[in-house]
């Protein structure tokens, strides 16, 4: 089993986020489990939301502690959440950010950056980075593949808002894949 | 069709399949997906029911009680506080011989104010005549709904029941549920057949007025009825097995609990956890297996203890405490095992959301192999001073 943690802030669609990638994980043949950390949120308010994939039916009902991947939406949360914790070696980090990580990173914890508000902002004109995220999770992590990814975008949206999201991930997904 | 979807929705769609005719319920955190959901079916036709928007939760129970009455199937979903409103209507569907099926998507009661999940809610109306059935996943949540109707609604039961599923941990998860389609669902179900009902040609009253001459004979009555659950509803579990293959005709089920030593009695969700804990501790050596409850109301008290006849010590996770006695479900078992020498230890856990990981499931075996319990697991360090 594999485990994934999204910390947000309220607002930002970690949530959905979750969701849409457990979606397309079990698109693509997986057991698949998606679910958020509610707290009292309120928007800008930290938040956390995890997914858990595995190739048996998942029973484990726990938040996740040792995450193996980690996607932060918004690199202001370092400061003030230890979103690392419990990082595995081997664990990959997606940041959305427009600079370098200058906070300690566990060791073995690989960090991608990736900008995904300018990506947001370019290709659906919001700074909603949901879709650019799970865009650079598919291709940092392999756990989902793209078309798979775009089938669960496709499920949430409707006509544009569903090809502008597309576009979000392909870029994001193509800026991880060339940077590898 | 496997699909994968949110516990709450999941819900929405069995329910929908159960043909209600009349739906009555007021939002209430966590359980306001699942019907939210059901409106927008009513409001776009895809189900034929009434769909009556009431001002609270008293109000939610006090129509479905009517319709029940005058023979609808009917429908309601709630949690906590709202369960808490619905009280004195609660007695009532169960004394007027109801089948009302509820949702209750677990959560704590205050004060202090909580939205989080533990089983306290519909433990608390544990002696109302409600017949209470627990889901593990969503998969058991769905089907448990089937059941419920049948149960319910068989002549020799007729009463209510809820079917209890974890608020945010189930409600609000994403997970693989196979949903049935709407004609497997019919040929398992049939159209609801009320045993009586009013009618202004032909007049009867319901639930009037007992007086200590006759009164205790309806109490014996429901009683009878509500152990009448315990035949029907593995019958009912065998049939839905025979027509989709999954299995809920045992009142309890046993996880590894072949030559265990040590066994873990829980309800609901925590059972998932559980039963990782056990495969960890079985490849550690550990002989530890579970008992989950899946209907609380009535108590399978004869199946419990079977299944706990060989093992040394049973240790009972209650998400609930009967305040100033024990956890609901350890005062159960300790009297399913009465006369026996096994020592029953209780751990109240997992109060108002606190989560519950694999590890705590190994310390509590722990605690009960060193013969601690009677405890409140992980409480923090202040308040035993």
């Amino acid at each position: 089993m594999r485990e994934l943690r999204i910390h947000g802030r309220g607002g930002q669609g970690s949530v959905t986020a979750a969701e849409l990638i457990a979606v397309a994980a079990f698109e693509g043949g997986m057991h698949a489990q998606a679910f958020p950390a509610f707290g009292v949120e309120r928007r800008g308010a930290p938040v956390q939301a995890f997914v858990r994939f595995d190739n048996k039916k998942i029973r484990l009902r726990s938040q996740i502690y040792e995450p193996d991947y980690i996607i932060v939406q918004d690199s202001t949360l370092i400061k003030d959440v230890n979103v690392f914790f419990g990082m595995k070696e081997g664990g990959i980090a997606i940041v959305n950010t427009e600079k370098a990580i200058d906070s300690p990173v566990p060791k073995g914890v690989k960090v991608i950056t990736i900008d995904a508000t300018s990506i947001a902002l370019q290709k659906i004109g919001l700074p909603i980075t949901n879709t650019a995220l799970m865009g650079a999770f598919a291709a940092a992590s392999g756990e989902i593949a793209f078309a798979a990814l775009e089938d669960a975008v496709k499920r949430r949206f409707r006509g544009d808002l569903a090809t502008k999201n597309i576009a979000a991930a392909k870029a994001a997904f193509d800026a991880v894949k060339g940077a590898a | 069709m496997l699909q994968i979807t949110e516990g709450s929705l999941a819900v929405a769609d069995a329910v929908g399949k159960c043909r209600p005719q009349v739906i009555a319920a007021y939002p209430i955190t966590p359980q306001t997906h699942i019907v939210e959901a059901l409106a927008e079916m009513v409001a776009n036709c895809t189900i034929d029911a009434e769909y009556i928007t009431v001002e609270s939760e008293f109000s939610a129970l006090s129509a479905c009680l009517g319709a029940s009455a005058a023979g609808s199937r009917v429908y309601s979903a709630t949690t906590s506080q709202g369960l808490a409103l619905m009280f004195e209507v609660c007695f009532n569907c169960a004394g007027m011989r109801l089948p009302v099926v509820m949702t209750i998507a677990n959560r704590a009661l205050g004060a202090p104010l909580s939205i989080w999940n533990d089983q306290q809610d519909s433990i608390s109306l544990r002696d109302s005549g409600w017949l209470q059935f627990y889901a593990e996943d969503n998969q058991e949540a769905t089907d448990l709904h089937y059941l419920a109707y049948r149960v319910s609604e068989d002549h020799s039961v007729l009463l209510p029941s809820f079917v209890c599923f974890d608020g945010f941990i189930l409600s609000h998860t994403y997970e693989p549920v196979d949903i049935l389609s709407q004609e497997e669902v019919d040929r398992y179900l049939p159209r609801f057949r009320p045993f009586q009902r009013l009618d202004a040609d032909d007049p009867i009253s319901f639930g009037l007025f007992a007086a200590p001459d006759y009164y205790m004979e309806f109490r014996y009555e429901i009683d009878q009825a509500a152990k009448k659950a315990l035949s029907v509803f593995p019958k009912a579990g065998r049939e839905f097995a025979e027509l989709f293959g999954r299995d809920y005709s045992g009142l309890v089920e046993s996880y590894r609990m072949e030559d265990a030593d040590c066994a873990l009695v829980a309800m609901g969700s925590l059972c998932g956890t559980v039963k990782d804990a056990i495969d960890d501790l079985r490849d550690a050596g550990r002989k530890v297996g579970l008992l989950k409850i899946r209907t609380f109301r009535p108590f399978p008290a004869e199946e419990v203890k079977k299944a706990l006849s060989g093992v040394s010590r049973v240790a009972v996770l209650d998400k609930n405490i009967s305040l100033g006695s024990k956890g609901a479900v350890a005062l159960e078992v300790k009297d399913a095992l009465y006369g026996s020498q096994i020592p029953v230890h209780d751990y109240i856990i997992g109060l108002g959301g606190r989560d519950v990981q694999k590890k705590d499931i190994a310390r509590v075996v722990t605690l009960a192999e060193e013969g601690k319990g009677d405890l409140y697991y992980g409480l923090r360090e202040e308040v035993l001073k």
